[in-house]
């Protein structure tokens, strides 16, 4: 793909800009940089409304004030902000009217990944949104669900079309200044996606945003809101990957879930980011990322679900503020680490409301060199009475070159509270696979039965398909590793 | 049915085993005796293709074909059987679907069809019933948190459900309560027929009262220093293995 650097001036003063993408040219990105400037450029071009641009305006004043966190267990060099470009789009027209208008490498970049994108070929029962590079390239079965009153397109797209309700709920979960990394995401996001479940509606088909890091020096920073009003129920996936490159990119995304009274969101990522260089730790993703949900309605709930299996580097904790009584707060959670990846993730759930349940399963995979850390934080407010947390958080072991951490810490200011804690370590050795060998199973078909009995509990909260996919990239990715 | 010609085997550079030479025709059972560390577990290891054992000269045939070129998946898949000494636990994949997956590796090898799940429980449990093995066997988790004795009975139970052409059980006899013994071995040799042969890699004589060897093998130092037929077994049982090493 050809890139077409703009400086951030051309756009701010050449109003031609304003529909900025011509047919012809597929990409196009801003020249490296940060600055105030550069949060303008981005609002104009996106003709956002002024409360987005002072949102944004807001959080980089907040950003230029804070520090890279230091506390996860993980070690990079510090990032320079002002080498990345924070705008780099498939060029295309301003509003496609079909997707004959999507550029064919891209759809052909989708394809490849497993998503068609088009019509015909379309997956018949989920949704998906397709995020190339900073900005959503596809929304499938937009008008399927629109029937049923759900909203689902681009954050662009919502930014033009229901302002009103991203006013109302946007940064309500994860404030701008929340941590460094949302606060900078805040200032510069360019797209994302966005859903919204209107009262008493169970959405008929999964839905699910697929992401994909294109250009080489960009950084990612897209935005996820999901709205689920009373009584209704959407389950969610999200899908990432990026191609190799030898410099790092950065992945700074945010995502906010909203469930009002008696609604539940099901939220699962299989993450699959280029991890760098298996031998050196060359490249690589930065995935940092805040994803939190908040149970605001009474008898509520969110359930998070997560098989990371790429990235350079993982910072990530998908959240659930319990508020609402009764509300139910889930992470399901199988993290691989291997080459030279390292991986601090956990959740924090926040227990507010009274009889509010949450638990906690995570199951650590550490392979090669690797650092695979579990952190998580269960904190009961004195209000919620009968409060109840239930973590389970087991390592395995692969090799003896890497390692694997846990921090948990449980702070409670009830006494009626009940939190139960349990932690193991085992290894899948060499001995197991060639028992399984000697029994004529193949090796493959030996690390998949391990593996999956390892992450059995996460593995059956994942939808049909994605739960058979996860499996085979957990088998893949530590085929080399075992031995 | 298996030809083992003057093999050298070992481990990271260790002679283990010093030149053997062993014919098993079909049919047969072998016993093969000898102090501990002196390389049974060894050879047994390197007739199922452990990766971390390498034979550095000689030669294996099995049914005519290299046995040494062969991973332990295809020796299995051709027919040979190992009843580990220690067997391994491996926590979260389900005994009865192990077994499964070993029983359509074979079934796939064949060109057939993978076994129908509820077929497959009917067949397990009557082999089950046969080793007097009771439920547990079938939901619990492979070998995991298993007692010494019902590892030992569980590689009997795979035995069963593979019926392999050779199969070499290393020391399955120790850790069995004396009824188990007998229902194992009762199994066992049930499980015999003029096309398959046995190796049984054994200290007791108690084995070999039900399971009766044609011949006899006393392994020293990585070398068979005496064979013979099932009188050897006695003869080793009352006068211990120094007359058998000393006299080499
Ligand atoms: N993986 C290994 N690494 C190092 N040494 C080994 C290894 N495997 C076997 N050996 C050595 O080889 C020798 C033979 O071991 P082996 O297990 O074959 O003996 P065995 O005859 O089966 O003994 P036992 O009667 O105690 O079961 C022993 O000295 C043992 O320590
Ligand atoms: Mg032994």
């Amino acid at each position: 793909m050809s890139d077409e650097q703009n400086s951030v001036s051309d756009i701010l003063e050449d109003n031609t800009y304003k529909y900025g993408f011509t047919t012809d040219v597929e990409s196009e990105t801003f020249a490296k940089g940060l600055d105030e400037d550069v949060i303008r450029a981005i609002s104009k071009k996106k003709n956002e409304p002024q409360f987005m641009l002072d949102f944004r305006l807001k959080a980089f004043e907040k950003w230029k004030t804070m520090k890279a966190p230091e506390w996860p267990n993980v070690h990079y060099p510090p990032i320079d902000f002002q080498n990345i470009s924070y705008y780099s789009a498939p060029k295309q027209k301003k509003v496609l009217n079909s997707l004959d208008e999507v550029d064919p490498e891209v759809m052909r970049t989708f394809e490849k990944l497993g998503i068609p994108l088009d019509e015909q070929k379309k997956l018949a029962n989920v949704a998906v949104d397709a995020v190339f590079d900073s900005v959503s390239v596809a929304t499938t079965h937009k008008k399927k669900l629109m029937e049923v009153g759900i909203i689902f397109c681009s954050f662009s797209e919502a930014l033009q079309e229901y302002p009103e309700l991203i006013e109302e709920y946007l940064g309500t979960v994860v404030p701008v200044g929340d941590n460094y990394y949302a606060a900078l995401n805040s200032a510069v996001f360019t797209d994302g996606s966005f859903v919204y479940i209107p009262p008493d509606t169970i959405s008929p088909m999964e839905i699910s945003t697929y992401f994909r890091i294109n250009t080489e020096e960009t950084g990612q920073f897209e935005r996820t809101l999901i709205i689920c009003a009373e009584n209704s129920y959407v389950s969610y996936l999200e899908g990432c990957t990026a191609p190799q490159f030898d410099t790092n990119q950065l992945h700074a995304a945010v995502v906010e879930l909203i469930t009002l009274e008696n609604a539940e969101i099901k939220y699962s990522t299989v993450q699959n980011w280029y991890a760098g260089d298996k031998e050196t730790g060359k490249g690589g993703i930065y995935n940092f990322v805040t994803k939190r949900g908040k149970c605001q309605g009474d008898n509520s709930k969110i359930s998070w679900t997560q098989v990371e299996t790429g990235s350079a580097i993982t910072w990530k904790y998908p959240s659930c503020l319990l508020l609402g009584d009764n509300t139910t707060g889930e992470f399901y959670s199988v993290a691989l680490t291997n080459g030279h990846m390292q991986a601090d993730t956990g959740t924090k759930m926040i227990h507010i409301g009274k009889n509010t349940r949450s638990s906690i399963i995570s199951k650590g995979i550490s392979a090669d060199y690797s650092s695979n850390s579990y952190r998580g934080q269960v904190k009961v407010g004195k209000n919620a009475t009968n409060a109840r947390n239930y973590s389970q958080c087991d390592s395995m072991l692969v090799g003896d070159k890497c390692s694997a951490h846990t921090f948990p810490y449980i702070e409670t200011a009830n006494s009626s509270v009940q939190v139960e804690h349990e932690a193991a370590t085992s290894k899948i050795s060499e001995e197991q696979l060639f028992y399984f060998e000697s029994r004529g199973i193949s090796r493959e078909n030996a690390i998949e039965a391990v593996i999956s009995g390892f992450c059995k509990e996460v593995f059956k909260q994942l939808p049909m398909e994605f739960a058979v996919e996860a499996q085979k990239l957990l088998t893949l990715k530590l085929e080399d590793s075992v031995g | 049915m298996l030809e083992i010609k003057d093999l050298h085997a070992g481990v990271d550079g260790n002679e283990i085993i010093k030149g053997i030479s062993l014919s098993i025709k079909k049919g047969e059972i072998h016993a093969v005796m000898g102090p501990n560390g002196s390389g049974k577990s060894t050879l047994a290891k390197i007739l199922s293709g452990h990766p971390s054992y390498q034979a550095t000269s000689g030669e294996i045939l099995f049914d005519g074909k290299n046995l040494l070129e062969m991973e332990a998946e295809e020796r299995s898949l051709a027919g040979i059987f190992m009843g580990f000494q220690y067997p391994v636990e491996v926590p979260g994949v389900n005994n009865a679907e192990f077994l499964r997956m070993a029983h359509n590796a074979r079934r796939v090898k064949a060109g057939e069809e993978e076994i129908d799940p509820l077929d497959f429980d009917e067949l397990l449990s009557e082999k089950m019933k046969t080793l007097g093995m009771e439920n547990k066997y079938k939901e619990r988790n492979l070998n995991d948190g298993f007692s010494g004795g019902e590892k030992k009975k569980n590689e009997i139970l795979q035995m069963a459900i593979l019926e392999p052409k050779l199969s070499i059980l290393d020391e399955t006899d120790s850790g069995l309560d004396i009824d188990a013994l007998r229902v194992v071995s009762e199994g066992v040799n049930k499980l015999r027929n003029e096309n398959n042969a046995l190796i049984l890699i054994t200290h007791y004589q108690r084995l070999l009262d039900y399971i009766k060897p044609d011949f006899v093998h006393v392994l020293s130092n990585g070398k068979i220093v005496k064979s013979g037929g099932k009188g050897l077994a006695l003869e080793l049982e009352s006068q211990g293995y120094d007359w058998v090493t000393t006299a080499n």
